[in-house]
């Protein structure tokens, strides 16, 4: 285990953690808030470990919805994991089955993010450095989730401390963070359409899908650069 | 009642926690299973988590009253500069201005 690079995770990792807290500490209330009990609470962040499809989850476990429908949501909510897991491949092909297994469990939004961002640059993504960064991330999302769940009924109205928009506008740094990529703003233009036609004509939660899909098409479909690199999945994933 | 764990929340809980991984190992199978990625396929998978954040973002703005709008709009501005923690303070202290000072 090389220590320094896991260090380095863990330094990339608080600043997540730090600014994932309040929604830790949001899930936690909301989950009270809809009769969860604080173990409960602390079982969902640590099982799920999937900030924005817990909250989703909860809510419609609130509102008496049939149980099935309730983790098709939650599936529904974290499908893109699907696509993350599947761009990530060829960063992560030199990792063991058992470091596999710890790497796509903790395949959270930003640890996508700062994975490929770090892949990307040449640097690598190595399991120390990937754990450091998870484990900073997993633990205080746990430890804050049951404080949250604990004191859940104490802290009134969200809206009050303005707690409900920090999850949007935490998603909206995730997003102008991907500016510079080649087809950014028709992607997000298409996926912000799609979720809004998908949300007025469909429902929540499968806008998030639906948006997705949309954007996810019209990337697909715009001119590939004159010059680019050939990849091969089998070279990069297979070692 | 607050301190029970029900079993049909632990299954429940359980479940969704499977689904979930399942969500996050899917796309590495389906992958390693395919020889080559085409070129588009490439293109796609880049534009994954941009698209994807966006469907999280575009209906608290679009439905959102003006105090997210506002808020959404000043962390923006700030963000473009600014680190996350940065953005995440200004679009707060926004809404908590639009909402204690100004009323919407």
């Amino acid at each position: 285990m090389n220590r320094s690079e896991f260090y380095e995770g863990l330094k990339g990792g608080v600043i997540i953690a730090i600014s994932s807290a309040p929604f830790a500490v949001l899930f936690g209330a909301v989950a009270a808030d809809n009769g969860l009990s604080v173990m409960e609470a602390g079982l969902m962040s640590a099982t799920v470990y999937a900030g924005a499809s817990q909250l989703v989850g909860i809510e419609l476990f609130g509102q008496h919805v049939a149980p099935w429908l309730v983790v098709l949501s939650v599936f529904a909510v974290n499908f893109r994991h699907i696509l993350y897991s599947a761009a990530l491949a060829r960063f992560v092909g030199h990792f063991n089955p058992i470091q596999k297994f710890f790497t796509f469990f903790l395949l959270t939004d930003p640890q996508f993010a700062e994975s490929v961002r770090r892949g990307e640059s040449g640097i690598g993504i190595s399991f120390p450095w990937y754990l450091g960064f998870g484990a900073a991330i997993y633990f205080p999302w746990l430890l804050f989730s049951m404080v949250g769940a604990f004191f859940g009924r104490m802290m009134g109205d969200p809206r009050t401390l303005a707690i409900d928009v920090l999850l949007p506008i935490y998603f909206l740094g995730l997003v102008i963070g991907f500016r510079r990529r080649p087809g950014f703003y028709p992607v997000v233009v298409a996926s912000a359409l799609g979720s809004m036609l998908g949300y007025h004509f469909v429902g929540s939660p499968w806008h998030v899908s639906i948006g997705a899909a949309v954007g996810v098409v019209v990337a697909a479909l715009l001119p590939l650069p004159k010059e680019r690199m050939p990849m091969t999945a089998a070279s990069e994933t297979e070692t | 009642m607050a301190d029970q764990i029900s079993m049909d929340m632990i299954l429940l809980i359980l479940a969704a926690a499977v689904a979930t991984f399942l969500t996050r190992i899917g796309g590495y199978v389906l992958i390693t299973r395919m020889k080559t990625i085409p070129p588009r396929m490439e293109q796609a998978l880049n534009a994954v988590p941009a698209a994807v954040l966006t469907t999280l973002v575009a209906p608290a703005f679009f439905n959102g009253g003006w105090d997210f709008k506002i808020a959404m709009l000043v962390a923006l501005a700030a963000g473009i500069r600014y680190p996350g923690l940065m953005m995440l303070g200004a679009g707060w202290a926004a809404a908590m201005v639009c909402r204690h000072l100004l009323g919407f």
